[in-house]
C-alpha cells in the first residue's frame, strides 16, 4: 500500500496547474486558497488547503478530514486536534509544519523516547484509512488550527466532488 | 531481616496447604491488613473489613507518605500490600517497585522490563496498566507488549515469562491477571485494531500455556459445548461463535478481554466480559456478532464455557462489555441468590444468577441513557434478554455516513473499566460513572493488520438537560435495580471505588481529589487534592496496627484524551454551565502514590 503516498502526492502535483481564482490573496502563506481543482483548493505553493465560504460552508476535503481525523487520529491527538495527555496538538502542527514533512511523519512515524517522554507516532504508510485521506486530514487540521473553523463537526459542507469519489474508490480498492 | 523471614515462612505455609481456588490468594484476601488482589477479593467487591478509619473520624485524615513512580502517563489500578511489602506498578514501561513498609517505603527492588516502544501507539487509549497480581510468593505482571512475567516477590527476579500476543498485529495488554488454582488467567486488548479477543490460562509455576478460549470462532476456538453451554437457559448450538457473522469477519471480530476477572471458588467458575465487535461501523459486520459484548462464566481447569449472556447484540456504539462482574449473595424475592452484578458500558446495571446465567434485573443506572427502552424480560418472548433499540439512536438504522446525534451514553459508557465497590453492611454498590453523550457517524474502513480499524467518528459532550457535569458517583441497589443516591461530579469519575467496614466509601476524581463519603447517605466527609488527576483505584491496608488508604494519581487513559482538551458541546444554551471546561485547567501529568492515615 506504500504506493498510496506517491499517488496522493501525484494528485497534488497534477493540480498545480489548476484554475486560478479570481482574486488571489498575497502568496507565501500556507493557508490562503488561490486555486481550485474540482472542489479541492491549493495555496500559491500548490499545497492543499481549505476554503470556507462566507456562510460557513466548508469545502468537502475539510469535512472529510474532520471525519477521518476523528476515526484514526483522535484517540491519541485528542478531539479536534487539541492534543491529549500524551500526544501533541496537531492543529498547530499542520499550520506550522511543511506539507511534505507532515506527509513524511504520518507515513513513516516518529519516535521520541527518553527519560521524561515516551512518545511514539506510528507509521501509517500501510493504512488506507489514513493514506487515502491524508490531504483531507491535513486540510482539516489547517482549517481548525488557523482558527478558520471552530471545534466540532462543520455544520455545512460542499458536496462530494467527483474527483474525490474517483480517487477514494481507486485508493480504497472499492 | 527477621520480618522478611517471617513473611517468607507465612507464604510457605500457605503453599503447603494448597488445594482448590488458590489458597494463597484466598487466605491473603481474607486478611484485611493486606490488599492481595487488584479487585480486593475474588468476588471483586473492593470491600475491606478495616474500620479504624470510619465515618466519624475520616474527616481527620492526613497524608502519611508519598512516592513518585517516575512515570508520567495515565496510572490505573492500585498497589498491592502483602505482609510488610507494597508492590507498585506503573504504565509503560511497566516498572514494578517493591517498597519496604518497615523502612518508610524504601525500595527493596525494582523491575523494569525492556519493551519495544513501538507498542505504545498500538495501545488504543494511553499506555495504562491495571496492576499486579500475587500468589504463592510470586508477583505477576502482564506487560503492554503482552509478555506475562512471574517475579520472585522477595528479589524481583524473573521466575518465568510467556508471550500472549503480537503487538505488530495490534495485540497489547492493559489488564491485570487472575491467579486461580494452578493457573494465571489473562486477557488481551486491541479491539480497535481488529484483534480477535481471547482469554488464556498459563501454568502458575512454569508459564506454559494450558488453554485459550476465543470470543468468536468455531466451538473448538470458543471452548463452548453446543449442548451444555447455555445462553439464557438454552443450549448455544453448534459454532455459535461464527453463526452470527458474515463470512470470515469473525477472524477480525474484536471482543477483546481487557477488563476485570472474578472467581467463585464454590461454583468453580470465573467470570469476565468481552468487548466491542470490530469495526465501529455496524453496517460493515451484519449479524449479532457473537460472542462480543458478552458475560462469560467459564471453568478455570479447561476454559469451557458454562454459560454466556450477550448484552448488546450487534453493537452500534462501542459499548464494550468488559466491566467487572461483582459476585454477591443477596436476598431476592424472599430467597438467597448467588448473584453476579455488572454495570455495563451500555448504561444498564445487570443482575444475573451466577450459577445458571439467568437474567434477573436489567435497569438503567443513569437516567440519561436513551439508546434503549429496556431489556425484554419475558422468557417466552423471541427477544428475551435483548435490549429494545430506539430507532433515532441506532447508528445501524440511520446508516453509514449519517451523523446520529444525542446518543446517551457516549462510547465511554455510563461506566468504563473503573471498578465499583460493594459493602455487605449496606447491601449497596458504589459506582463511579460517566454522564456523557455523543454524536456517532459510522463509515466504511479497510482492515490492515496492526493498523487502527475504527470506522466511526464521534464527538462527546456532557449529558444535556442535566447538572452540566460529566460524571456521577452513585449508590445502587442491585436487587431492585434502583439508584439510592447520586453525587454530581464535574468530570467523569474514572477511579475505582473502595468501601470499608468503617462505613466510608472512597473514590478519586479527574481533578485529583481523593474523596471520602458516608456509605449510607453519600454525604462528603473528606477530600484532599493529590498532585494529578486520579484514574487509579483506591485501596486500604493496615501496618503495625495503623490503617492506611492509598491511591495512585496520574491523569491519562481514555479520560485523558477527550477531557484533557475539553469536550465539545453542540448545544450553545448549555455553554454557561462550564462542566466541560478543559481538564488541563485543573491538573497536569504526574505519577504519584499518596498514602493517607489518621494522625498518630
Amino acid at each position: 500500500m506504500n504506493n498510496v503516498t506517491p499517488r496522493a502526492l501525484g494528485l497534488a502535483v497534477f493540480c498545480a496547474a489548476a484554475v486560478a481564482l479570481a482574486s488571489p490573496a498575497p502568496a507565501q502563506d500556507n493557508l490562503t486558497a488561490v486555486s481550485e481543482d474540482d472542489g479541492k483548493f491549493f495555496t500559491a505553493d500548490d499545497v492543499p488547503t481549505f476554503k470556507i465560504e462566507a456562510d460557513g460552508t466548508v469545502d468537502w476535503y475539510t469535512f472529510s478530514g474532520f471525519r477521518r481525523y476523528h476515526a484514526e487520529c483522535h484517540v491519541c491527538h485528542g478531539p479536534d486536534g487539541e492534543g491529549s495527555t500524551y500526544a501533541p496538538a496537531l492543529k498547530k502542527s499542520a499550520v506550522d509544519m511543511d506539507y511534505y514533512d507532515f506527509i513524511d511523519v504520518v507515513t513513516n512515524g516518529r519516535t521520541k523516547v527518553g527519560a521524561s517522554q515516551q512518545s511514539v507516532m506510528p507509521a501509517f504508510g500501510t493504512n488506507p484509512n489514513v493514506m487515502c485521506y491524508l490531504d483531507d486530514i491535513y486540510i482539516y487540521l489547517k482549517a481548525h488550527g488557523s482558527g478558520a473553523i471552530p471545534r466540532g463537526r462543520p455544520p455545512k459542507k460542499a458536496s462530494k466532488p467527483e474527483t474525490a469519489r474517483e480517487f477514494e474508490n481507486a485508493c480504497m480498492g472499492n | 531481616m527477621k520480618r522478611m523471614l517471617a513473611f517468607t515462612a507465612a507464604v510457605a505455609t500457605a503453599m503447603a496447604g494448597q488445594a482448590l481456588a488458590n489458597e494463597s490468594v484466598k487466605s491473603l484476601t481474607k486478611n484485611p491488613n493486606g490488599w492481595a488482589i487488584q479487585t480486593g477479593d475474588y468476588a471483586n467487591t473492593r470491600y475491606s473489613n478495616l474500620d479504624q478509619i470510619n465515618r466519624g473520624n475520616v474527616g481527620d485524615l492526613q497524608v502519611a507518605w508519598t512516592f513518585s513512580t517516575g512515570v508520567l502517563r495515565g496510572h490505573e489500578g492500585s498497589p498491592l500490600v502483602i505482609g510488610d511489602t507494597m508492590f507498585v506498578h506503573t504504565p509503560f514501561p511497566n516498572i514494578v517497585y517493591a517498597l519496604d513498609l518497615n523502612n518508610n517505603g524504601a525500595i527493596k527492588w525494582k523491575y523494569e522490563p525492556k519493551q519495544d516502544p513501538d507498542v505504545i501507539p498500538v495501545m488504543c487509549c494511553d499506555t495504562v496498566n491495571r496492576g499486579l497480581a500475587y500468589a504463592e510468593g510470586k508477583v505477576f505482571l502482564h506487560q503492554a507488549d503482552t509478555t506475562v512475567v512471574a517475579l520472585n516477590a522477595n528479589t524481583g527476579e524473573v521466575v518465568w515469562s510467556a508471550v500472549n500476543g503480537d503487538p505488530s498485529k495490534g495485540e497489547t495488554n492493559t489488564a491485570t491477571v487472575l491467579p486461580v488454582k494452578d493457573k494465571i488467567i489473562v486477557g488481551i486488548s486491541g479491539g480497535e485494531f481488529g484483534v480477535r479477543g481471547h482469554v488464556t490460562a498459563y501454568n502458575i509455576n512454569t508459564g506454559e500455556q494450558e488453554w485459550r478460549a476465543y470470543s468468536m470462532g468455531p466451538d473448538s476456538d470458543t471452548l463452548m459445548d453446543p449442548e451444555k453451554t447455555t445462553h439464557l437457559g438454552k443450549p448455544v448450538g453448534k459454532d455459535s461463535g461464527t453463526a452470527t457473522w458474515e463470512g470470515d469477519q469473525w477472524q477480525i471480530g474484536g471482543g477483546t478481554t481487557w477488563g476485570w476477572y472474578s472467581y467463585d471458588p464454590d461454583l468453580d467458575l470465573f467470570y469476565y466480559g468481552t468487548g466491542n465487535p470490530s469495526t465501529w461501523n455496524p453496517t460493515q459486520r451484519p449479524g449479532d456478532n457473537r460472542w462480543s459484548m458478552t458475560i462469560f462464566a467459564r471453568d478455570p481447569d479447561d476454559g469451557m464455557a458454562k454459560w454466556a449472556y450477550q448484552m448488546t447484540p450487534h453493537d452500534e456504539w462501542d459499548f464494550d462489555g468488559i466491566n467487572e462482574m461483582i459476585l454477591v449473595d443477596q436476598e431476592m424475592g424472599g430467597a438467597m441468590r448467588k448473584l453476579l452484578v455488572h454495570f455495563d458500558r451500555n448504561g444498564l446495571g445487570y443482575t444475573l444468577d451466577r450459577e445458571s446465567g439467568e437474567l434477573l434485573v436489567a435497569e438503567k443506572y443513569d437516567p440519561a441513557v436513551n439508546w434503549t427502552t429496556g431489556v425484554d424480560m419475558d422468557k417466552n418472548s423471541a427477544n428475551y434478554g435483548r435490549p429494545a433499540v430506539v430507532a433515532q439512536y441506532s447508528t445501524e438504522q440511520n446508516g453509514e455516513d449519517v451523523n446520529t446525534t444525542g446518543v446517551c451514553p457516549a462510547a465511554l459508557g455510563s461506566k468504563d473499566q473503573q471498578p465499583a465497590a460493594f459493602s455487605p453492611r449496606t447491601g449497596l454498590f458504589y459506582v463511579p460513572t460517566n454522564h456523557v453523550c455523543m454524536d456517532y457517524e459510522p463509515f466504511r474502513v479497510s482492515y490492515t493488520a496492526g493498523q487502527p480499524y475504527v470506522g466511526a467518528t464521534l464527538s462527546m459532550y456532557p449529558a444535556p438537560s442535566s447538572h452540566g457535569g460529566m460524571g456521577n458517583f452513585i449508590a445502587w441497589d442491585a436487587t431492585e435495580g434502583e439508584i439510592v443516591w447520586s453525587l454530581p461530579e464535574k468530570f467523569s469519575v474514572w477511579s475505582g471505588a473502595l468501601a470499608t467496614a468503617g462505613d466510608v466509601v472512597f473514590y478519586g476524581t479527574l481533578e485529583g481529589f481523593l474523596k471520602a463519603v458516608d456509605a449510607r447517605s453519600g454525604q462528603e466527609l473528606y477530600k484532599f487534592k493529590t498532585p494529578s488527576g486520579i484514574i487509579g483505584n483506591v485501596m486500604t491496608y493496615s501496618h503495625d496496627g495503623r490503617q492506611y488508604v492509598a491511591v495512585l494519581s496520574g491523569i491519562g487513559g481514555w479520560a485523558g484524551i477527550g477531557l484533557a482538551a475539553g469536550l465539545t458541546n453542540p448545544n450553545d444554551g448549555l455553554g454557561a454551565v462550564g462542566g466541560y471546561a478543559g481538564l488541563n485547567n485543573y491538573t497536569a501529568l504526574g505519577g504519584q502514590l499518596t498514602v493517607f492515615a489518621l494522625p498518630n
